[in-house]
């Protein structure tokens, strides 16, 4: 039965790819497109193949590699949580990608078979997080992703290296202080299989290594997933990057991030662990809170959309991490919801600036006016849908992982975060509101004049108009139904809840 | 007949028109074409509720779970049927006069208008068809975003500045109103509007139930206009007259009082307000916001602004109704929703003519004018004398209901508010009356006549139907029986 094997499937998919771009390449450069679509595309299959079965039977997949049983060998442990995270980070890599083809043309026309090929090599690793089920093969996918991704931002603009670079030094340290962390564990524990050490922590809770290691665990993870005060490689780097890329990277890599940070609270830890030696959710959830403010209002200060919008992905990240910190079922739903909501948007969102550039050859806000409503009305629609939702107002999807996590902080009677779920969402309103004035509205200090001067309708062609709308409209599913989506987040709840 | 599904056809008919509203944007008759016969439709279904809530009926119908133990749930009950009445009815001749307005004026962008408009009826029978909070929420956000458009609708700085407005007040209003919601879900697990409260059974600490409230407050307050919340609603004043007379009169302001009311009796319930004094607090403000805004109706000299500014007291009038907690207190409140609606959207569409057809805003301007424009003048007497509490016109009836409620739950500090703010509104519309009526116009009123039919018709309509709903409430649509009947489904529920 295939069903048994998708876990491993996914990422064979992704090295097949990576080796495959490159050789056909050389031969035929204009297909690399392609394949990286046909990649991609078998990977969402297999995902939502995998997602759908695990829903039926409802039993978690455990593959272990060669056979050998952990904690001797590696397993890939395909729960529910797992599947639905590769469902979204694998179709929105495909949506992305299909974007991606005037993209390439335009911004990086000599570049195109190296940047499909790492752009499969960090699928791999991202995939590869997400399903393993041991810490220290999860440093290995972990450090696959981020090489290919610093290379990723590096294919950019001229100052994209420099941001790079950045990125590089601190995700290095990032990711060094997460394996030192893994390495306490480990000669506490003398496993690295998260299943195994979970079994085993309640022993060792008290021992020194372990409340070390949480704290260079959730640094180090915390550096990757943008959360503040760790995010200081973020804005630049999706700023100068392509903008494929930052569709890519944006959406997909800190969401990533934040998914190991689940699985290390909420899953090795637990909720009856985390908060036994030092109140560690308390920690970061006050982190998360200052970083949604403080991504917020730093979006409002932003003339360049690109950046706006990667300020907005700090303080949107902040929810999920928030959820997590919560620790309990609707901050868990709520976070879980809006790993999905937040994808589509932040991609959504990135393929608009990225339309917009491939077309006006700049994103700056400043520039904006309102002959882009009749230029541009599908892209301008899709934009609205995305901000409407990144507002929270009902019925999108925004709304709905608010609600939830809103109904999180509740529960913990956290008034101080409640509020700052619902301050948040005006300085988003601020931000996105400034932008569709100038979409849709004359400039009131200039005359009105009739409408002599016609513009023309310029929208985008298919490859591009195709994902944008595919999102628009998910966003609008996602929030109408999201009550099934909850339902089978209630599924993958860890235990003690 | 079948009626489970006249609500969702009911919120859903404008909505559907909206697609054909915007294909047809080239041809401005078959445009509003969509638009009148969305409206005629609109009205006709909610009608067809009218029998069944007047015995007392609630017709229920869920839609989809929206969030797990949260449905989506279109209720018709009393209450609901008679403010969608209201609503959907004062729509058809809005849409008459919309015709007229802005085609005399020769408004730019009349598409996104009327397709703006059909979207916040729809988001209003919604609301008013809510069966629990969530899908109010989910309406009541869906109308401050579809009045957004017709707020900015001239595009002049002034309007931009008033949108901006707007939105930050609506847009905190509907996330305190989340935040309510979301506390009051984990306190009773429940979020259905039930006559009488859901708060029943649940031990809730006087901080508590105050914080709870003032947040329910702040989330509904702000579009009834209660002050300190009132001020986006005379900048609001902006957009064009029909949407004021429609929306900023009746529809998202009502949404409003509508919503007050469902929090007082619907979700705290008369035992828990009387219990923590909640509704000491509602009263002290509606109180305060009928006096100041009456006297501040006074200082503006844009007719649209002093209008703007006696909605805003007469909203409050509701508010303080509802405040006494008593069951003829609650007639008074629910009956001066639709009489209110009526003599108000009359002074808009008379405002709205004037400004169309002489081109003046300012009161101090229209010195004559009735010579001119002596239909308008009339019905516009007719409203005030209405606001104002004289009879046989309607604001006198549930005045006299408001009063008296206040009287049986034995205050008489609100019957002096009510009385003081009477003389009030006389003080304020009678100069505007004395001007067109007895002062010499000038030069430039020569050649003017009446304006166009689109716009006189559907205003001495309303003024004609206020007098009648004045000289009995029961016609046509038993609004009597209606507010009598919800009033005692709250009172009597325990």
């Amino acid at each position: 039965m295939i069903g048994s094997e998708i876990p491993a499937l996914i990422p064979v998919t992704y090295i097949l790819f990576a080796i495959l771009i490159p050789l056909i390449g050389l031969w035929k450069r204009e297909i690399v497109w392609h394949l990286s679509l046909l990649g991609t595309g078998i990977a969402s299959f297999l995902s939502a193949w995998g997602f759908l079965h695990l829903i039926n039977t409802g039993e978690t997949i455990r593959y272990y590699f060669g056979g050998w049983t952990p904690p001797v060998g590696i397993e890939f442990v395909y729960d529910g949580l797992a599947a639905f995270i590769v469902l979204v980070i694998n179709t929105i890599a495909f949506l992305v990608l299909i974007h991606s083809k005037e993209i390439s043309k335009l911004e990086f026309p000599g570049k195109k078979m190296p940047y499909y090929t790492i752009a499969m090599l960090m699928m791999l690793g991202f995939n590869g997080m997400v399903l393993t089920g041991d810490l220290f093969n999860l440093y290995v996918f972990l450090e696959i992703s981020s090489l290919s991704s610093y290379a990723l931002i590096a294919i950019g603009e001229k100052r994209a290296p420099y941001a790079s670079f950045r990125y590089l030094i601190i995700g290095t340290v990032g990711g060094s202080l997460y394996l030192l962390g893994v390495g306490f564990l480990y000669t506490v524990t003398g496993t690295l299989n998260i299943i195994d050490m979970h079994a085993m922590l309640p022993q060792v809770i008290g021992h020194s290594s372990v409340v070390a290691a949480l704290i260079l665990m959730v640094i180090g993870v915390g550096v990757k997933a943008a959360l503040f005060p760790l995010h200081g490689w973020l804005p630049d780097s999706y700023t100068f990057a392509s903008s494929s890329s930052s569709a890519l990277i944006a959406p997909i890599g800190t969401k990533v991030a934040a998914y190991i940070l689940f699985r290390v609270v909420l899953f090795l830890f637990g909720v009856d662990l985390i908060d036994d030696q030092l109140p560690v959710t308390t920690i970061i959830g006050i982190f998360a809170g200052i970083g949604i403010l403080y991504g917020s209002i730093m979006a409002i200060a932003q003339s360049e959309m690109k950046k706006m919008l990667a300020y907005s992905s700090v303080s949107q990240i902040g929810y999920i991490i928030m959820g997590i910190s919560q620790a309990n079922p609707f901050g868990f739903i709520g976070a879980v919801l809006h790993v999905l909501n937040h994808a589509l948007m932040k991609a959504l969102l990135f393929l608009v600036s990225g339309s917009l550039r491939s077309k006006e050859g700049h994103s700056l806000i400043t520039k904006f006016n309102n002959s882009y409503r009749k230029k541009y009305p599908w892209t301008m629609a899709a934009f609205t849908t995305a901000a409407i939702s990144m507002v929270g107002l009902p019925p999108l999807a925004g709304f709905f992982s608010k609600w939830y996590l809103a109904l999180g902080t509740i529960e913990n009677s956290n008034w101080i975060l409640l509020a700052v779920i619902l301050i948040s969402s005006l300085l988003n309103a601020v931000y996105f509101f400034r932008i569709l004035e100038k979409v849709y509205l004359n400039d009131p200090e200039e005359e009105l004049t009739e409408d002599t001067e016609i513009i023309e309708n310029n929208e985008v062609g298919f490859t591009m108009m195709f994902p944008m709308a595919v999102m628009a409209l998910g966003l609008l599913v996602v929030g109408i139904f999201n009550a099934y989506i909850v339902n089978i987040i209630f599924t993958m709840f860890p235990a003690g809840f | 007949m079948e009626l489970t599904y006249v609500p969702l056809y009911a919120v859903l008919v404008s909505l559907a028109a909206v697609p054909f509203i915007l294909l047809s944007s080239k041809k401005p008759n078959l445009r509003e074409f969509w638009t009148i016969l969305a409206g005629v439709i609109k009205f006709l279904l909610v009608l067809t509720l009218l029998p069944s809530a007047l015995q007392g009926n609630v017709i229920e119908l869920e839609l989809l779970e929206i969030a797990p133990n949260l449905p989506l749930v279109l209720k018709a009950d009393t209450f609901g049927v008679f403010f969608a009445l209201i609503a959907s009815g004062l729509w058809i001749f809005t849409s008459f006069y919309s015709i007229g307005y802005m085609r005399g004026h020769k408004e730019k962008k009349q598409t996104r208008y009327f397709a703006s408009f059909a979207v916040c009826l729809s988001s209003t029978i919604g609301i008013a068809f809510s069966g629990n909070l969530l899908t109010f929420i989910i309406f009541y956000e869906m109308l401050t975003l579809a009045t957004y458009p017709l707020v900015i609708h001239s595009e002049s700085k002034k309007a931009i500045a008033a949108g901006r407005k707007y939105l930050s007040y609506t847009l905190t209003a509907g996330l305190l109103l989340i935040a309510a919601a979301g506390i009051t879900y984990s306190l009773t697990g429940t979020l259905d509007f039930v006559p009488g409260g859901i708060f029943g059974d649940t031990d809730l600490t006087s901080t508590m139930a105050v914080t709870i409230f003032l947040l329910f407050l702040g989330g509904v307050g702000v579009k009834a206009g209660i002050m300190p919340l009132h001020s986006w609603l005379p900048s609001a004043m902006a957009a064009p007259t029909p949407v004021s007379s429609l929306l900023h009169a009746v529809a998202v302001v009502k949404s409003g009082v509508f919503g007050v009311i469902r929090v007082v009796g619907f979700i705290f319930g008369p035992d828990v307000m009387a219990q923590f004094g909640l509704n000491d607090i509602l009263m002290v403000l509606a109180g305060f916001t009928i006096i100041v805004a009456s006297l501040l109706a006074f200082a503006q000299d844009n007719l649209k602004r002093r209008l703007a500014y006696s909605t805003v007291g007469h909203l409050s009038y509701i508010v303080l109704g509802v405040a006494l907690l008593t069951e003829t207190g609650l007639v008074g409140s629910i009956m001066h929703i639709s009489f209110h609606a009526t003599m108000k959207i009359t002074l808009f569409f008379c405002a709205g003519a004037i400004m169309v057809n002489l081109h003046k805003k300012n009161i101090s301007d229209l010195n004559g004018i009735a010579k001119v424009m002596p239909w308008t003048m009339a019905a516009f007497t007719i409203g005030s004398m209405g606001l104002a509490g004289i009879p046989p016109v309607n604001g006198f009836v549930s005045k006299w209901y408001l009063a008296a409620g206040a009287l049986e739950g034995g205050m008489l500090v609100p019957v002096i508010i009510f009385v003081v703010s009477g003389l009030l509104n006389v003080g304020y519309f009678f100069p505007i009356i004395h001007r067109a009526y007895f002062k010499k116009g000038g030069p430039e009123l020569e050649g003017h006549t009446e304006a166009s039919p689109f716009m006189v018709v559907p205003l001495m309509s309303t003024a004609v139907l206020s007098i009648l709903f004045g000289l009995n409430p029961d016609l046509f649509f038993n609004f009597f029986d209606m507010a009598s009947s919800v009033a005692s489904t709250i009172f009597n529920s325990i």
